[in-house]
């Protein structure tokens, strides 16, 4: 079957992201008072054939663990389409 | 001493591997030969260089996807046997993620790119690419880099400096001195074994005072004369 998913990259909560940081300073400066802290990451809207969809987010884990994530640094979460 | 043959690897998107070819031959002796990324045959190389640039447009992350070009699997066999490998810049990158070199790099801690001479200071003359120089001498070298913001968590870095695997570290007392932000002035490290070593500054940027400094061929003339024990 065609499984359509979603995985989320970011930066773990223990790394700082000078990205994040540059856009919260800007969402200040442009007069965003109210924003206290931004994280930035990306997400890859994966299409793929697989049996069942645990098949398929057992082969996303394996995905995001060696190419999409570097688990030095980042953190992901999957999300499977029914 | 017979001159040294070195494998110099090209990816699509290396833009250091000609600078990186003619210091190693043309300023200092060795026999160079560029290994396309999708060659897997090593053999009658004697030191391998991964040179700077952006792999494979470093789309994803920088080095994701060349780590998994088939040079790699022979670069990390040849490692493996105690060859010596060098990453410069984004060189170092992919051995990182090819897990041949420890840590990750962030995005400069400004958002910036750099692109300016440095100060490293020489931490360890044990790796085959200090070996012979003075620790706590200082090379200028430039820097060329958007993510070369060194990270590993702090009991990690702890490890790191126990083993002495850090070979360089940027030097000096100005706001300046770490532009990147890397984690205890990261600017070079080496694997446990000490044949593999990645720095980010460019040595072949400063291998002839023309170009500003030769303090470059301090490293490339220790990598070259670097043999396994």
């Amino acid at each position: 079957m065609n499984i359509k998913a979603r995985v989320y990259v970011t930066l773990k909560k223990s790394v700082f992201d000078p990205q994040g940081k540059t856009i919260a300073d800007a969402l200040l400066s442009v007069g965003y008072a109210g924003v206290a802290d931004v994280r930035q990451g990306k997400f890859f809207d994966v299409s793929l054939e697989a049996d069942s969809p645990e098949a398929a987010r057992a082969s996303l884990e394996e995905m995001a663990h060696k190419v999409l994530a570097n688990p030095v640094i980042e953190s992901y979460e999957i999300e499977v389409d029914g | 001493m017979s001159a040294r043959s070195v494998g110099v690897v090209v990816f699509p998107g290396s833009n250091c591997d000609h600078d990186t070819e003619y210091a190693l031959s043309s300023v200092c002796g060795a026999i160079v030969r560029m290994v396309w990324h999708r060659e897997r045959d090593l053999a009658g190389l004697e030191a391998i260089v991964v040179p700077g640039g952006f792999a494979h447009g470093d789309y994803l992350r920088t080095g994701a996807i060349a780590r998994y070009s088939p040079v790699m699997t022979s670069v990390q066999e040849f490692a493996a046997q105690g060859g010596p490998v060098l990453g410069i810049c984004n060189g170092f990158q992919i051995l990182q993620e090819a897990g041949l070199l420890p840590g990750a790099m962030l995005r400069n801690q400004h958002v910036q790119f750099l692109s300016q001479p440095v100060s490293i200071r020489v931490e360890r003359n044990d790796t085959s690419a200090s070996a012979g120089l003075e620790v706590g001498q200082e090379l200028t070298i430039p820097i060329a880099h958007g993510d070369g913001n060194f990270y590993l968590p702090d009991g990690e870095l702890d490890r790191l400096e126990a083993n002495g695997q850090v070979v360089f570290r940027y030097a000096g007392d100005s706001a300046d001195a770490n532009p990147n932000g890397s984690a205890r002035r990261i600017a070079g490290v080496c694997n446990r074994e000490r044949n593999v070593v990645g720095l980010m500054p460019h040595p072949e940027r400063a291998a002839e005072d023309a170009l500003g400094s030769s303090d470059g061929r301090f490293i490339l003339d220790a990598f070259l004369a670097w043999r396994a024990a």
